[in-house]
């Protein structure tokens, strides 16, 4: 039931720090979208399992599971970058992040359709995303970066996993 | 290369801590009239550690108080010195003075300069008077004193008082110092050489550092040479620089060391003069001399009990976060370790090439390990559990104290110190307790005459009693004092319109009264106690740890309070329930009882506010299904179920469920660690199917209810729930 695809391996995290502009990224695809995470904080990934429900939270943190002991949070990406939902499947997959909110560091996991691949980027070539203007959100996006001609969309774990306040959280609720 | 000492500085204070409640119970057992000399032996141990290792961190200011302290004890213990009543006060005094002191450095405060002072100059009133009686033995008194400041030698020299010979050198050079080419630092080597001495930085002046003009000289400095030198031969020393600082050299005076020291313009931390150290602040170190100048009289008796309200408080919250482990604990640990690594390999063994002849075996293997595991972990719980003698060796001090202070004769008896508690109750039951003890002193025991009048011993007692009971501790407070007066409480909580006037209530009723915000029936406002925030506070205290707090009394014959508590704040007894498909935990001890019902045994109040009738009151009920938004299972749409009737600061409340699962211990994880707060529930829980279930928190679901009334619900988005259970 649970298992990890990738660990860390820790020479290569040498490796890759040592080179200065490269970056590796943990990509997975959404909806056709194709989206990448800083590999440092990704911590494991798992299949998908129920959660227990938390209630009165907003529409996309589905619920807690125990990993190991301790509890975590299952954030629905799709959901929290409004795209559509759809049913989780089998091959539905949970990423489990090391987020930094307020000098906390957190663990989270969000819900993606499926993990492809780890890519080496050089870090010159990320550019900003372009300014949507107020139709489309990107406080999340790092930037975008062309990978074999695909554009992978960087986002930022922090801001994208950080907590809306429970006040606030009431309103989108109801 | 130096070791960064500040990674020890916790181990420190606590042993402090820990010496200076040995110093204390030490103190208050010793008998004026026969001298126990093993008992003065651990009081001056106590503080000779301190100061040795205080002087070894550096916190000068701790190290010359305790050798103060010590010298007076070491007169003691050489028989030289009577035991005398003020002579044990001033020094219980002084250890509050130090517990005052050593908290304020662990929280890296400024040092309350003021009272150090006091105590000091009382502590040195008493050594004084001790040189007029018995001089001859002075002498004998100082190469000790020296011998054991050794690890501290630029310290001692400010205390060294009976040695009758020496200079003090104020010297404070003008700015442009250096650059006649003087350089202090060589003048000190030569009066280094005279004799024994000791010099203090006043690094006051110095400036901001890009404002530093290194040829400046913005230091001055106080010197103490000590020994037979005379005047010419310092002066002889400073006659380089006479037209370049301002000297001032003065004879130490013998018996009035604090009189000169007064005239310093900084005292301790000792540095060498290298012009860019700076450690010390300075005006509050100038504080001290001021202090001691004006501090004339002893510390006045009433300044002690409020300095032992405070601070061992406050100790107590900064030592929170380590623990001390009996050895044996951890041995009986790694044992239970070792077994389960042996009952692994065994299973691993038999898992290799498993038949179902093995299957026996394989049963045999789980049930060990099973228990093994049980074992370990209630040995890891075990090293959480501390005697409650942590609370209660501090009650001594308190009573002795305040029945001082009340011209009260009180006899405290302690009794199961030793039963043991988790660390996390024990620090937070420390104030009710000390709470509940003051009231007894104050309001409970008698003056002893009325005492005599009622027939009574003279002596009153209080007594602490610890002990388990079914996974509870119980602490019971009792006095044989006046007991409570319930007409007296019925009155008092009429005039302040806290019940109605001829309401009927039962003893256990009239007692409660006492815990309702702002009751009192002291006549009179002391400052021990009678302002009335104080049992509310307790209860709310109590009930926040899980336990509750009850009341028995007899009029004429005395109090007892009992408080009942957790063992432990990592495991509560719960009820798991059912809403939907989800499971959630009630806290046992909230619940009153529960009840099958059917959707028809509830009412309505204006089409919404539902109620149900209990025997003969309505309660609210709460629909745990609506105010969580869970599909409700199948059977409560047939309209049946169960009211959990729960109860918190006296309001019942019925939660309306699916079913109950059964009672379950379950171990209290946090939500908050990687999420955060979620309103009506307290934390989280893992199953035995390894999945999560919430662990309710009833006050503030009630809380939650109310202000998200039902109306403003809408109906429960299923396809959320339906899409957990693929």
């Amino acid at each position: 039931m649970m298992q990890e695809i990738i660990t860390k391996s820790a020479d290569q995290n040498r490796r890759y720090k040592e080179q200065v502009n490269v970056a590796q990224y943990l990509s997975f695809t959404l909806d056709n979208e194709e989206y990448g995470v800083d590999i440092l904080r990704v911590q494991e990934i798992r299949s998908w399992e129920p959660v227990s429900r938390i209630p009165n939270v907003p529409h996309y943190e589905k619920g807690v599971v125990n990993l190991r002991g301790s509890i975590v949070p299952i954030i629905d990406l799709r959901e929290k970058l409004g795209i559509k939902f759809t049913d989780y499947t089998l091959l539905t997959v949970v990423v489990v992040l090391q987020t930094n909110d307020n000098n906390k560091t957190r663990t989270m996991g969000v819900v993606v359709d499926s993990v492809s691949d780890v890519i080496n980027l050089d870090k010159t070539k990320i550019q900003d995303a372009p300014d949507f203007g107020a139709k489309v959100s990107n406080e999340f996006i790092n930037g975008l970066v062309s990978v074999n001609d695909r554009m992978v969309i960087l986002l930022d774990v922090d801001k994208l996993l950080k907590l809306e306040e429970p006040e606030e959280q009431e309103v989108s609720e109801n | 290369m130096s070791i960064d000492m500040s990674q020890f500085h916790q181990v420190f204070f606590e042993e402090c801590f820990e010496g200076l409640e040995v110093m204390e119970s030490g103190l208050l057992n010793l008998d004026t009239g026969d001298i126990d000399s093993e008992v003065i032996n651990t009081i001056f141990r106590g503080a000779h550690s301190i100061k040795g290792g205080s002087g070894t961190f550096g916190f000068n200011e701790v190290a010359d108080f305790t050798h103060v302290m010590e010298t007076l004890l070491d007169e003691m213990r050489d028989g030289r010195r009577k035991v005398t009543q003020p002579a044990i006060d001033v020094l219980l005094g002084s250890v509050d003075c130090l517990r005052t002191m050593l908290a304020s450095i662990q929280a890296e405060e400024s040092v309350d300069s003021a009272t150090v002072g006091m105590y000091k100059n009382a502590l040195e009133i008493e050594l004084s008077g001790l040189a007029s009686e018995s001089s001859p033995l002075v002498s004998v008194a100082t190469p000790s004193a020296n011998e054991s400041t050794e690890a501290i030698p630029l310290g001692d020299a400010a205390e060294v008082e009976s040695v009758e010979q020496g200079w003090k050198i104020a010297f404070c050079p003008y700015l442009d110092l250096l650059k006649t080419g003087n350089d202090p630092v060589r003048m000190f080597r030569e009066l280094a050489e005279l004799g024994q001495y000791s010099v203090t930085v006043n690094t006051r002046d110095i400036p901001a550092f890009d404002k530093l003009d290194p040829e400046e000289c913005n230091m001055s400095w106080a010197l103490e040479v000590v020994g037979d030198i005379p005047l010419a031969e310092i002066q002889e020393i400073f006659n380089w620089v006479e037209g370049d600082c301002e000297l001032d050299i003065q004879p130490l005076a013998k018996k009035k060391p604090k009189a000169a020291l007064v005239e310093k313009p900084a005292e301790p931390e000792p540095i060498l003069p290298t012009p860019s150290s700076t450690v010390i602040e300075p005006p509050q170190i100038t504080a001290v001399a001021v202090a001691l100048k004006e501090t004339v009289k002893t510390p006045s008796s009433k300044a002690e009990p409020q300095q032992s309200d405070n601070d061992p408080a406050k100790a107590a919250v900064k030592a929170a976060n380590t623990i001390r482990v009996d050895t044996t604990k951890i041995d009986a640990l790694i044992n239970m370790v070792g077994e389960v690594v042996i009952t692994q390999s065994m299973l691993t063994l038999i898992g290799e090439n498993f038949s179902m002849d093995k299957l026996a075996q394989l049963k045999r293997g789980l049930s060990q390990l099973e228990r093994h595991i049980r074992d370990m972990q209630q040995s890891v719980m075990n090293i959480r559990m501390v005697p409650i003698s942590f609370v209660f060796s501090r009650f001594p001090r308190l009573v002795h104290d305040i029945s001082a202070k009340l011209g009260k004769k009180i006899e405290l008896k302690l009794i199961g110190e030793n039963t043991e508690v988790d660390k996390a109750v024990v620090e937070l039951l420390s104030d009710p307790i000390v709470h509940l003890i003051r009231n007894s002193l104050d309001h409970g025991i008698e003056m002893p005459t009325d005492r005599i009048a009622a027939g009574k011993p003279e002596i009153g007692t209080i007594e602490l009693n610890a002990y388990h009971r079914g996974g509870h501790i119980v602490i019971e407070i009792t006095d044989d004092g006046r007991g409570l007066d319930r007409k007296k409480l019925i009155v008092k909580a009429v005039e302040k319109g806290l019940i109605e006037d001829n309401s009927v209530l039962s003893d256990k009723q009239a007692y409660e009264l006492i815990f309702l915000p702002g009751f009192s029936t002291a006549e009179s406002i002391t400052d021990i106690s009678g302002r009335g925030v104080g049992m509310d506070v307790v209860r709310r205290n109590i009930q926040s740890l899980g336990g509750n707090i009850e009341i028995i009394s007899e009029y004429g014959k005395g109090t007892t309070i009992s408080i009942h508590l957790p063992l432990t704040l990592a495991i509560i007894d719960g009820q798991s329930v059912a809403v939907g498909n989800e499971i959630y935990i009630v806290p046992l001890v909230s619940i009153k009882e529960s009840i099958n019902i059917t959707e028809n045994m509830i009412n309505k109040i204006a089409g919404k506010n539902e109620t149900y009738r209990l025997r003969d009151r309505y309660i609210p009920v709460i629909r745990m299904h609506e105010i969580f938004n869970v599909k409700p299972a199948n059977k409560t749409n047939s309209g049946e179920g169960v009211i959990v009737v729960v109860e918190r600061q006296g309001v019942l409340c019925g939660l309306f469920v699916d079913e109950l699962l059964g009672p379950q211990q379950v171990v209290v994880k946090s939500l908050e660690a990687n999420y955060r707060r979620v309103q009506g529930v307290s934390g989280a829980t893992i199953l035995g199917d390894g999945s999560v279930a919430l662990i309710l928190d009833i006050p503030g679901l009630v809380r939650f209810s109310n202000r998200k009334s039902p109306a403003s619900l809408k109906p429960q988005d299923s396809r959320n729930d339906a899409r957990n259970y693929h």
